[in-house]
């Protein structure tokens, strides 16, 4: 994704982490069969519906990694030029 | 239903319904820029909006009145199966984090209003992009419509719908005055007008949720007895199909069914045309990478509110129209002026959605029909002044549509949609990423990805329907039953493949690429992309 292809590599290990991150939400949610049943119950909410909603906000961390990962790896490869940090400023 | 009119609760709604109004027409005045007769300032807001502004509008853009409506009664119709609303919501996520931000800074620096203006410039193909214009406009009228029929459920409930016996005009009276209010105050203020207004009915949206998760469980005794209820209601068998009403959990064959319409859901949600435009309103990519990390708190508003289906269960609810089971709890369970919270809460749910829906649809009948096979010369004024037209004419055909056909119409083309709108992804995000694949492999793969979808969908029989009874079919191949969205995908994505295969070693001319690699990483501030902002306003916050 990035145009920096002279030098640096484009398969990191950080980059291996944000693909990871971004994948797994996709393995738990798509194999239904891990999860479709109705014990251990949460405050008499059967397993198949908290356990969907934990992925909530299980995959919204996994996405916030996977953006503080792809932060710091777009900084490092901008190295003294400035264009991708730039976003970070305004709130 | 009770009889009569529910008096509180009207004036709750009537007050939060005017309240957004007044706001609606005041928006216009939000953020202003100086060059107000351009399609970027009336249909995208001036690309200004900061992180919190496009939380909202996406929000209150993806989580329509339909939504609130129609997932807890799909719970309440058959349990288990209807949740797939929920990992559906969670997949999104992910996935537009890789590819939003491209398209977010291609667009910027070309001017790109919607996904049919890219695929144009970046296939070079006016035919490819025509496509993916029409199929949006196709996909979105229903969805407008259903907008439409969540207003009139909630009308419904409070006794204002009017009964089978009255007249017409009195019965759909209040619907055609939140229509015209709502048509009024977009074609005035524009994407502006939604923006503003989100914020009301998101917060009243959460307000309710939190209220509801709570109060409803104490008053019912618990999700223990909740639960216990539903799944004695499930396994009473069905008269029309002869098996258990549902499950509280799906079992094995079920479970492609769930993933599929999951996974096809997701991948088909920002092929809308609105879901892009509220994208692109944003003033910068960061705004969008940031806001698929805030956005899942609309997921879990969406699992709680899906339980809903279950306390209408336990509740003892009986509606013949599912779609009325939740405004049905609510006036049941609530007390009168806080069940006019909830009913205004999804009556404005109603209205963001749609405003932006037609706004998008506008859009891309302006630029994608209007500039490139009409009117190339159009002026941004001519462009602007055609779009609010545009977005009239969307609204008002969305109501004919609801007045004159039977809501079921309204909910197959609506599925129909879905269908359609995901065989542009790999036209779109496919470009995003490659020029490898070629135009017209693109276009034959789209075609018979509607042909089949189209075909597919209008062989589900259902209990009550011969046709286009439900959305998922045996997977050819597989035999599994999946979503039917999704295997016209895979076809599309074979075909695609397929043929640019032929077409390349044909030496078929290849249309121009008019975008550069570094395009698409570009951010706001690079070169080209800063003079688009308008000055001033960008970091006013809200």
């Amino acid at each position: 994704m990035s145009d920096e292809r002279t030098r640096e590599p484009v398969v990191t290990p950080a980059r291996v982490a944000i693909g990871l991150c971004l994948i797994a939400p996709f393995v738990a949610m798509l194999w239904v069969g891990s999860y479709a049943k109705v014990d251990p119950a949460f405050i008499g909410i059967p397993f198949f519906y908290w356990y969907q909603m934990l992925w909530v906000p299980l995959s919204a961390v996994l996405t916030v990694t996977a953006y503080k990962l792809w932060q710091r790896d777009q900084r490092g490869r901008a190295g003294s030029s400035s264009a991708s940090a730039k976003g970070g400023a305004s709130e | 239903m009770k009889d009569g009119v529910n008096g509180v609760a009207l004036a709750v709604f009537i007050f939060f319904f005017l309240a957004v109004t007044v706001m609606g027409f005041l928006a216009a005045r939000w953020r202003k820029a100086e060059n107000e007769h351009s399609l970027d300032e009336w249909g995208l807001g001036g690309r200004s909006f900061g992180t919190w502004v496009t939380w909202f509008l996406l929000g209150g853009d993806l989580y329509t009145a339909y939504t609130f409506v129609a997932v807890p009664a799909a719970i309440y119709a058959a349990g288990a199966a209807g949740f797939f609303a929920v990992p559906y919501t969670i997949l999104v996520y992910p996935l537009i984090f890789t590819f939003l931000p491209r398209l977010w800074s291609v667009s910027h620096k070309h001017g790109y209003v919607t996904t049919s203006d890219f695929v144009r410039g970046r296939f070079g193909s006016k035919g490819l992009s025509l496509a993916v214009a029409v199929t949006g406009i196709l996909a979105t009228m229903p969805y407008i419509a259903l907008q439409l029929v969540g207003i009139q459920a909630v009308l419904d409930v409070m006794g204002v719908g009017g009964g089978e016996d009255t007249n017409w005009f009195v019965k759909d009276l209040p619907l055609l005055i939140a229509f015209g209010v709502l048509a009024a105050y977009t074609y005035s203020s524009g994407l502006r007008a939604p923006a503003l207004i989100a914020f009301v009915k998101d917060t009243l949206i959460y307000i309710v949720i939190a209220v509801a998760i709570i109060y409803i469980p104490i008053k019912l005794g618990g999700f223990d007895d909740i639960f216990a209820k539903a799944g004695e209601a499930f396994s009473q068998t069905n008269p029309a199909t002869g098996k258990p009403r549902g499950a509280l959990a799906p079992a094995e064959p079920g479970q492609w069914t769930y993933a599929t319409l999951a996974l096809g859901s997701a991948l088909a949600l920002f092929m809308y045309p609105h879901s892009i435009t509220a994208t692109l309103s944003s003033r910068s990519r960061e705004v969008i990478r940031r806001n698929t990390t805030i956005l899942p708190l609309y997921s879990l508003m969406l699992g709680l509110l899906a339980l809903l289906g279950f306390m209408a269960i336990a509740a003892g609810v009986k509606v013949t129209n599912g779609q009325l089971a939740i405004p049905q709890l609510f006036e049941d369970m609530f007390p009168s002026w806080f069940a006019g919270v909830a009913f205004a809460a999804i009556g404005i749910g109603a209205l963001v959605p749609a405003a932006i829906m037609s706004i998008a649809a506008a859009n891309l009948f302006t630029r994608n029909i209007y500039k490139d096979f009409i009117k190339p010369d159009a002026t941004p004024a001519q462009e602007t002044r055609v779009s609010k037209l545009v977005s009239l004419l969307v609204k008002v055909g969305a109501l004919v549509f609801v007045l004159t056909m039977d809501k079921t119409v309204a909910i197959n083309f609506q599925l129909l949609g879905g269908i359609w709108i995901l065989q542009t992804f790999p036209a779109l995000v496919g470009g995003l990423f490659t020029r490898w694949f070629h135009r017209w492999a693109l276009l034959a793969g789209w075609a018979v990805g509607m042909v089949y979808g189209t075909v597919a969908a209008y062989g589900v029989a259902s209990p009550t329907q011969a046709h286009f009874g439900g959305s998922s079919k045996e997977i050819p191949g597989i035999g599994e039953i999946g979503y039917i969205g999704l295997t016209a995908f895979v076809i599309n994505i074979v075909v695609t493949v397929v043929l640019t295969f032929v077409l390349r070693a044909a030496k078929a001319p290849d249309g121009i690429d008019e975008t550069k690699p570094s395009d698409y990483t570009a951010d706001a501030g690079d070169p080209g992309v800063a003079v688009e902002l308008p000055p001033a306003t960008a970091g006013a916050g809200h």
